[in-house]
């Protein structure tokens, strides 16, 4: 790569920032703990700045290009979420504060619970879970204690469809339930022979992801709700796909009892090295008492004059805290922000551009990729990275050759019921310029994969980094380099 | 792609060679080739365990997947490689000889007339394609 690393261009007795003089009594450490050096990179600060800036400058990000990251919603996150989230009152606030200090804090989480109540038509709402995965965990716990209090602590079995998101298995498996896999059928929906025969007295509840990882609206989810209902388990939704729904569908009109929402996916906050997550989850009525504590409530309601009172309360026979504090409360005021700038009409324009976008990449791209579930999709679709013509040509191959033409590759090889699945999700930030230069290049590679083979083996060719050894990187894990290798080493 | 007709297979892809009462476990030549290059093979089960068909016995990882690997008998584990999870690329250069997972006392022999012969495996494979 082109940027060394700090501890390459360290030179000795370089510094960046100096201690002022003590102005307090010292107090000596224990002689056994006083370290005789302490080998770091010495910079000034000037030298620090550009280094981490020209890495910077490495990277692909949102706000460089298209990232139609599938599953992942990898939508443009808007400036004013920022503003918003450093306004002094937001950004200094301490979550040991008396309540009646950070009443606008209280508030802004109490209104984002209620709208999240309304967009997933749910009861509850909690906003503690620091993640998808965690929302996702919480909701599981919910849902074995619900069976616990009714005395049916012999439900431990939890379906997961073959099209669901891969963290649902690890979840289940962590909050000590066995997974069992339910296939898809033909058309991409949930088999219902296969459901109907895992419904039996020891099932726990099913994990549906819908729509699912192939970008497609389970056709059956009435039937399959029900179906689990029946059986006398819960429904857990899956809300990492929820930017094709809102204000069209709420998962709780469906019958689905408890569902994460990602607020770094559908409502705009940062999402990977911009993190960190936040994965609120929703439940029915009946969960409500089992949700996470403590919550956002009204104490004493307001009038004409006189704002309520907010505060927390503690549910009945709440799982527990789930997280230190509230939760990751800038999170929320950026997704605060982003729904109230959109407001009712717009969250169904998101959800509506982002499937309409998808569809248009479906329909450019389905005559050159194989799209083996080919009906309307919602916001994201999956085609296969192969052709029978040219084996040696794999998904792989085609998402490192995107690189080069300044687009972030799709998922690929996820979910793994297609094969060399290519997961491609626009997004609604996209406009149709971007959509037409990414079906522009998808269709040159598909070229180029038959003119110049080579091409894509070998790519990508315009990054600062070519093609990565991935055997040697997932077997050989060495994650430290080297700093001036003999003063670590003679340690 | 290398089907040994000696050997009986499951729809999931693994393999197991009986030699009297005892069966010795892997993933097919053609379930290797699906995942490409392994770079990780963790066995789940120790000597002395009971195992039922089904039960997930390894777990390997691949550059591009994770899959769980299935008993595709009950019985109990007599041996397990315990090379494999030093040398996970056997899977790929000898995936029915150095890359056996484990060995199994067979409880149940009549659950192999439940398994694919080599010619049904086969058919199985070009319907997936």
């Amino acid at each position: 790569m082109s940027e060394p690393l700090l501890c390459e261009l360290s030179v000795p007795g370089r510094v960046g920032f100096r201690f002022p003089e003590v102005d307090v009594p010292q107090a000596p450490l224990p002689e056994g703990m006083l370290r005789q050096e302490l080998p770091l990179p010495e910079l000034y600060e000037v030298d620090v700045v550009r280094h981490y800036t020209r890495l910077s400058q490495l990277n692909h990000g949102i706000d460089i290009g298209f990232y139609p990251l599938g599953s992942c919603t990898m939508k443009y996150n808007p400036k004013v979420n920022e503003e918003v989230a450093r306004l002094p009152g937001f950004a200094h606030v301490h979550p040991l504060q008396p309540e009646e200090t950070v009443q606008g804090s209280l508030a802004l989480m109490y209104q984002l619970q209620e709208w999240l109540k309304e967009i997933g038509g749910f009861a509850g709402v909690t906003l503690q879970p620091a993640a998808g995965a965690q929302g996702e965990l919480t909701g599981v716990l919910i849902i074995r204690a619900y069976h616990e209090a009714n005395g049916q602590s012999q439900r431990n079995k939890i379906l997961i469809p073959d099209s669901a998101h891969g963290t649902n298995p690890a979840t289940s498996a962590m909050s000590g339930m066995r997974v069992v896999e339910i296939k898809s059928d033909g058309r991409g929906n949930v088999d219902l022979e296969a459901l109907r025969a895992e419904c039996d007295e020891s099932l726990a509840g099913l994990m549906l992801t819908n729509p699912n990882t192939l970008g497609l609206f389970d056709e059956n989810v009435e039937e399959v709700v029900r179906l689990v209902h029946a059986a006398g388990g819960l429904v857990y939704g899956d809300g990492a796909n929820l930017n094709a729904l809102l204000g069209i569908v709420r998962p709780g009109d469906l019958g689905i009892d408890v569902l994460h929402y990602n607020l770094h996916k559908t409502f705009s906050t940062p999402h990977g090295g911009g993190g960190p997550g936040s994965g609120p989850v929703g439940v029915a009525e009946k969960l409500v008492d089992f949700l996470p504590g403590p919550l956002v409530d009204i104490i004493e309601p307001g009038d004409d004059e006189e704002p309520p009172l907010y505060g927390f309360v503690y549910p009945k026979k709440s799982i527990g805290r789930v997280k230190a504090f509230h939760g990751h409360f800038g999170m929320m005021a950026r997704a605060y922000t982003y729904m109230r700038m959109h407001g009712k009409e717009g969250m169904r324009m998101i959800s509506e551009y982002a499937v309409l976008n998808a569809n248009y990449l479906r329909a450019r791209l389905r005559d050159v990729y194989h799209v083996p579930y080919d009906r309307i999709c919602m916001h994201e679709f999956v085609a296969e990275g192969r052709w029978p013509d040219i084996p040696d040509i794999q998904a792989l191959d085609i998402a490192k050759r995107l690189m080069d033409f300044g687009f972030h590759p799709p998922t690929n090889y996820f979910p793994l019921i297609v094969h060399d699945a290519l997961m491609i999700e626009p997004t609604e930030t996209e406009s149709l310029q971007n959509l037409d230069a990414f079906a522009d290049a998808m269709i040159k590679i598909a070229e180029e994969a038959r003119s110049n083979p080579e091409l894509l083996k070998t790519a990508p060719h315009n990054t600062p980094v070519g093609r990565v050894d991935e055997v040697k990187a997932a077997k050989e894990l060495v994650l430290c380099c080297g700093f001036r290798s003999t003063d670590l080493s003679s340690k | 792609m290398n089907i040994p007709t000696e050997l009986k297979y499951t729809e999931n892809d693994e393999w197991i060679r009986v030699e009297g009462n005892i069966g010795t476990v892997g993933i097919t030549d053609h379930a290797q080739e699906q995942l490409s290059d392994i770079v990780y093979v963790e066995i789940l089960v120790s000597e002395g365990d009971r195992v039922a068909k089904g039960d997930s016995c390894a777990t390997i990882e691949s550059v591009k997947a994770a899959a769980d690997v299935y008993m595709p008998v009950s019985g109990k584990i007599v041996a397990i490689n315990e090379k494999l999870p030093d040398t996970p690329e056997m899977v790929n250069s000898d995936p029915y000889g150095g890359a056996w997972m484990v060995k199994v006392e067979l409880s149940n022999p009549s659950e192999l007339n439940g398994l694919l012969d080599a010619s049904a495996y086969q058919a199985k494979i070009a319907a997936s394609e």
